[in-house]
């Protein structure tokens, strides 16, 4: 972990619009938790609904591809990474660094508001809300540390994680049961399945083959985006 | 004394060779590498500071290879021709940042030096992104100078800079020389090269074209052959008094343009020679104008006599 390079990070991610954008899907979210509060009343399946939908299943990716991505990519595109890695640096801290400012802002951006929405539609009954925020605590690690790594190996990180967090996870995995055991989003449900009262979340992969999955595509896509972050290479101008 | 090595080194992309077959040894003091756009400079800056591995042959800093080696940077300084930096950064924070990550002792007191040395101090509260291209610039070597760097490398650090920033920065260069620093930069200006380079490296088309101090070079690329076209009243008088004269190798008389075509091997004596023939024989000249004078057909020249 190095200070300097979780600053840099920090102030990329944040100073620019993205920055308005993160704040901005949690800022949604808590207001129409309200809304459907007021509406729906104090309704398990609603708050499950709104929870699992909209907040594991579409805010805690997309937050994590913003952070993710948004850590390393632009710095890689537009060169100034050139001043982090021409230092006396292994560039496995630099990996750590962004990695931790990108699960900082997944937090921030994601699990905590998923509490606070799961407060505003059901209370703390039925560790609800606490299995949902689990989740998305945990899911938020698992997509920054693998959109860090696609923001590392591609030019174009954001479709392709576009393209897992939205087609894959969702409309693949609702026609291919299969491709649900591939599934952060999953993997996730399954750790929240065991902290909220039985039967009240659900997940298609079981505890025994969501943790090791989710350790793997953890630690794995951070080892790998340092690997490739030793080997990266300037393209000339020329 | 710290040297950068390059030892038989080849680098190509897919079926591209941007780098053919190099050899040279940069010591300390100031070298310019010298060479048309796209002739390998910057890729060969890249190999020397760590961001591009070498195909085949090895690049090494005082005897230990530079790719993949992060301790090479505790001894280099890049100044990278690209102008992305931490736009949203103070002078001062960019300049710091690098000071810390380079985990100098006092990182703050290391700015304070770099940034006196390029002399950017009345800038330093102001946003990197309000900068004009040459005080980006001088941020940059502020960052590359934090750790006082034995090796300074420079890819066309010249480049957008108005005369007086220019020397400026060659000022601050020949003193790094001087003290014994290892500094290379780029350029595809010989005469930019020229005023500050003892030592000069030519590269053309990937490959390495000349060695040697700045008088050598300068006279290699006068001494090859010239080729010059030429109207006159009269054409072939003109060409029969100009044959006998030592300092012309050949000459065409090109009836349909009526024109002479020229080649000189001796550039100055033929300078002098074309007037005073002309004049001693009576002959109007209309038109005497170099041929393949460009940069590039120089350098090739260069390659091609090696």
């Amino acid at each position: 972990m190095n200070v300097t390079v979780a600053r840099l990070t920090a102030r990329g991610l944040l100073g620019r619009r993205r920055g308005l954008l993160l704040l901005a899907l949690p800022v949604l979210l808590l207001a129409l938790s309200v809304l459907v509060r007021a509406i729906a009343g104090q309704d398990e399946s609603t708050a499950s609904n709104v929870l699992g939908g909209l907040a594991l299943g579409t805010m805690v990716p997309l937050v994590g591809l913003v952070a993710g991505t948004g850590a390393i990519g632009p710095e890689i595109d537009d060169g100034s990474i050139i001043y982090l890695l021409s230092k006396p640096q292994p560039r496995w801290k630099i990996i750590i660094s962004k990695l931790v400012v990108a699960v900082g802002c997944s937090v921030v951006f994601a699990a905590l508001p998923t509490y606070f929405a799961g407060l505003i539609l059901f209370g703390t009954y039925e560790n609800l809300t606490l299995g949902y925020t689990i989740a998305a605590l945990i899911a938020g690690v698992a997509y920054s540390a693998l959109f860090l790594l696609l923001g590392v190996v591609s030019r174009h990180a954001v479709v392709w994680g576009l393209m897992y967090a939205l087609l894959w996870e969702t409309v693949v995995g609702q026609y291919v049961p299969g491709a649900q055991t591939l599934s952060v989003h999953q993997w996730a449900l399954s750790i929240g399945e065991k902290i909220a009262s039985p039967g009240v979340i659900s997940s298609s992969v079981h505890l025994p083959t969501a943790v090791p999955l989710l350790l793997v595509a953890t630690l794995g896509g951070a080892w790998l985006a340092a690997s490739r972050l030793t080997r990266l290479t300037l393209a000339g101008e020329e | 004394m710290t040297t950068i090595s390059i030892d038989r080194v080849s680098r190509w992309f897919g079926n591209v060779v941007a780098v053919n077959d190099v050899s040279m040894t940069i010591e300390p003091g100031v070298t310019g590498l010298l060479g048309p756009n796209g002739a390998g400079k910057s890729t060969l800056i890249h190999m020397m500071s760590g961001f591009l591995p070498p195909s085949s042959g090895s690049v090494t800093l005082d005897g230990t290879p530079i790719w993949k080696n992060q301790q090479a940077y505790k001894q280099i300084g890049l100044v990278p021709e690209r102008e992305a930096m931490y736009d949203f950064l103070t002078g001062w924070d960019f300049v710091l940042a690098n000071a810390e990550l380079h985990g100098l002792p006092d990182p703050g007191a290391a700015a304070k030096r770099a940034l006196a040395t390029v002399e950017m101090e009345y800038a330093q509260e102001r946003q990197v992104s309000t900068y004009s291209k040459g005080m980006k610039q001088r941020v940059k070597m502020a960052s590359a100078l934090v750790h006082e760097p034995a090796v300074l490398l420079l890819d066309e650090p010249f480049n957008g800079m108005d005369p007086r920033q220019r020397m400026q920065l060659m000022e601050l260069l020949r003193r790094f020389g001087a003290e014994g620093r290892t500094v290379l930069f780029s350029s595809h200006i010989l005469e930019e090269v020229e005023q500050l380079a003892r030592h000069i490296e030519v590269i053309v088309a990937g490959r390495h074209a000349a060695s040697g101090d700045y008088r050598k070079i300068r006279r290699l690329m006068t001494d090859r052959p010239h080729r010059y076209t030429v109207r006159s009243s009269d054409d072939r008088a003109l060409a029969a008094a100009l044959i006998a004269d030592a300092s012309t190798a050949g000459i065409e008389l090109d009836l349909k343009e009526q024109q002479l075509q020229i080649q000189a091997v001796d550039f100055y004596r033929f300078t002098e020679l074309v007037p005073r023939v002309a004049k001693e024989a009576g002959i109007r000249l209309l038109t005497v104008s170099p041929a393949d004078e460009s940069l590039e057909s120089v350098f090739s020249y260069l390659v091609a006599a090696k």
